[in-house]
């Protein structure tokens, strides 16, 4: 970035560009600090106090780190904790080599073809989050799901499985469907950066005699570097956030409780302490830090390379 | 031209059928939401598949009509109640209707009003941190990226505190605001800003243009994929922040369309049909958006990973 004032600027000038600057800037500003950045302070201080949803004030008594040392002796906490980083390790690579797959074999397809592909598999997130959960409930039942009907009527399994009550399918069935809502996204970047692959390099490489394989590693992905790190970057945060699944399918139950979802559990409805808002908030933090570390880790891994 | 070896040849046809499955695997779960929305009683309870309702029928919709009513539309007073003892002053209300078509009206409400402000507001910010030589830009500019990585529901608990306070809770504006707030938008119009050519602007400003006036009649028209892109992307994220309407939105007539699909989803947990009704009402209007503006679409998406 460039030295903040301009050195061939006259003062008049830089003067004038500050105030238009800022006037530019101040609507967004007032909502970005309004609504940004002021709960992101609030979340913070309130997370070293024992605040709760009911009291007139924002802020309780200060009680220094023992929400977060609490935290650590608090099972269902690191039950969820389990859970969320589960869901992160097996759908974020998932998401990535899928939608790399995808994108390999559809970009070079004529225009018509290519935005068709990469239409349908972006429907799962434009048909949004609540109409999605509720079809894939309904697939996933008892009795009336298809994926029972489908499944015996296979021969592959002899009695109906309760997917969303049974904890050992109930976090697999959640990441599959997280798995089809996060991969519109990740195949339109990887469609443009295949496209955008310089294709001197790749015909240097074809001379030179490297094979397919080699072409694909040395020269796209290594230019593809920085898409990426954004997927990977977006889909880490994206799973970290699974709430609405959780709430609309299991609340909870049968193992998929999930960070998210016991912070608004917390927030909200825990009958002896009603609302315990500075204990949530403690949870967010932890949560924050813990995406903050791994979006860091992620930068780091991708400049090395 | 490369010659195929048979090898590739046949992955590369492997591969095609494969995708051609997962395509049909990826549109079922929205065939099956419309589908449903028609089918009879008997085959959504039925006990093996039907792929094709056996009759079209509209009484899913019926009910999904007939569950409750609450008037069309209320509008109250901007913080009516600081003056009314915490009371909201209602300047008019609409005749009784449908409560999903209120939803319907509200969350459509919701997101064009987020979309234009966040528009508006984005494109002048962003179009100030690319162009203009104040002082303070790199910090701004770096605080807003930082505030892009971390995560937006954290807040969202903190954010019902200060909504409660301003008098905002369970008001469609307590979700907008925070939408409008989020700094995407800011960081995708200054990437799209920094193509505009400095004489351009140099040569308005010589003319004797006014700053607002290069901004709307010289900035504007060239950032217009920019402002599409953000414009769908707004909307759809709008609207599917399930999260933010169930913390932010609490009274029957204030729900969303996918809000209040959650909410019968709760209460009444057997009727798929209904349900699968409701599902097609909510997810229409996205569908038609995005099918709309697809172009302007994948662009936007593009450009604010490559250049960030």
């Amino acid at each position: 970035m460039a030295r903040q004032s301009h050195p061939t600027m006259s003062r008049a000038l830089q003067r004038r560009e500050n105030i238009s600057g800022y006037l530019f800037l101040l609507p967004s500003l007032i909502f970005f600090i309004g609504f940004v950045v002021i709960p992101m302070i609030i979340c913070i201080v309130t997370s070293l106090t024992d605040a709760n949803m009911h009291d007139q004030g924002m802020f309780g008594n200060f009680i220094g780190f023992s929400n977060f040392t609490n935290l650590l002796s608090d099972e269902t906490f690191l039950e969820a904790l389990k859970n969320t980083f589960i869901i992160v390790i097996v759908s974020v690579p998932t998401v990535c080599a899928f939608s790399l797959w995808v994108s390999s074999v559809i970009y070079k397809l004529s225009g018509p073809v290519l935005s068709a592909f990469r239409c349908i598999f972006y429907l799962p997130v434009v048909t949004g989050s609540v109409a999605v959960t509720v079809v894939w409930k309904w697939m996933y039942d008892n009795y009336t799901g298809i994926f029972n009907h489908v499944l015996k009527g296979a021969g592959l399994i002899d009695q109906n499985i309760n997917w969303l009550g049974d904890s050992k399918y109930a976090l697999w069935c959640i990441i599959l469907i997280l798995f089809t809502t996060s991969v519109g996204q990740p195949i339109v970047l990887y469609v443009s950066a295949l496209g955008n692959v310089d294709q001197t390099l790749i015909e240097a490489a074809e001379v030179d005699g490297a094979n397919g394989f080699q072409v694909f590693w040395k020269v796209k992905w290594a230019q593809m570097m920085p898409t990426t790190l954004y997927i990977l970057v977006i889909t880490t945060i994206n799973s970290f956030q699974c709430f609405a699944l959780i709430q609309l399918l299991t609340k909870g139950g049968a193992g998929t409780n999930t960070v998210m979802y016991h912070i608004y559990w917390t927030a909200f409805k825990l009958t002896e302490q009603a609302g315990h808002f500075g204990y949530a908030n403690a949870m967010g933090v932890v949560l924050a830090i813990f995406i903050g570390l791994l979006s860091a880790l992620q930068f780091k891994l991708a400049k090395e390379k | 031209m490369k010659i195929e070896t048979g090898q590739g040849r046949a992955y590369k046809i492997a591969s095609i059928i494969i995708l051609v499955i997962l395509a049909f695997l990826f549109t079922f779960p929205l065939y099956w939401i419309v589908t449903g929305a028609f089918k009879n009683g008997a085959d959504i309870n039925a006990t093996k598949p039907i792929w094709v309702p056996t009759e079209w029928v509209m009484n899913n919709f019926d009910k999904l009509m007939k569950q409750r009513s609450v008037p069309l539309w209320e509008i109250y007073l901007p913080f009516g109640s600081f003056f009314n003892g915490g009371k909201k002053v209602l300047l008019t209300a609409g005749p009784e209707a449908p409560a999903a078509i209120r939803w319907l009206i509200n969350a459509v409400l919701m997101c064009v009003l987020a979309m234009l402000i966040t528009c508006l507001t984005a494109a002048m910010a962003g179009y100030a941190l690319a162009k203009k030589r104040f002082n303070g830009r790199a910090i701004l500019f770096s605080l807003i990226v930082c505030a892009m990585a971390l995560p937006k529901q954290v807040i969202l608990i903190p954010l019902l505190k200060e909504m409660s306070a301003l008098r905002l809770y369970d008001s469609l504006w307590a979700v907008i605001f925070p939408t409008v707030g989020w700094p995407f938008g800011v960081f995708l119009m200054k990437q799209f800003s920094e193509s505009i050519p400095g004489e351009i602007l140099e040569a308005a400003r010589i003319d004797g243009s006014s700053e607002w006036n290069t901004f709307s009649t010289v900035v504007m028209p060239m950032i217009k994929p920019g402002i599409g892109a953000l414009a769908i992307f707004t909307f759809i994220n709008c609207w599917n922040d399930y999260f933010m309407q169930l913390v932010m939105l609490a009274s029957g007539s204030n729900f969303t369309i996918p809000l209040g699909i959650a909410t019968l989803q709760a209460e009444t947990s057997v009727d798929n049909g209904l349900l699968m009704a409701g599902a097609t009402l909510a997810a229409a209007p996205i569908i038609i958006v995005f099918l709309i503006f697809q172009k302007y679409f994948t662009q936007g998406i593009t450009m604010g990973a490559v250049k960030g």
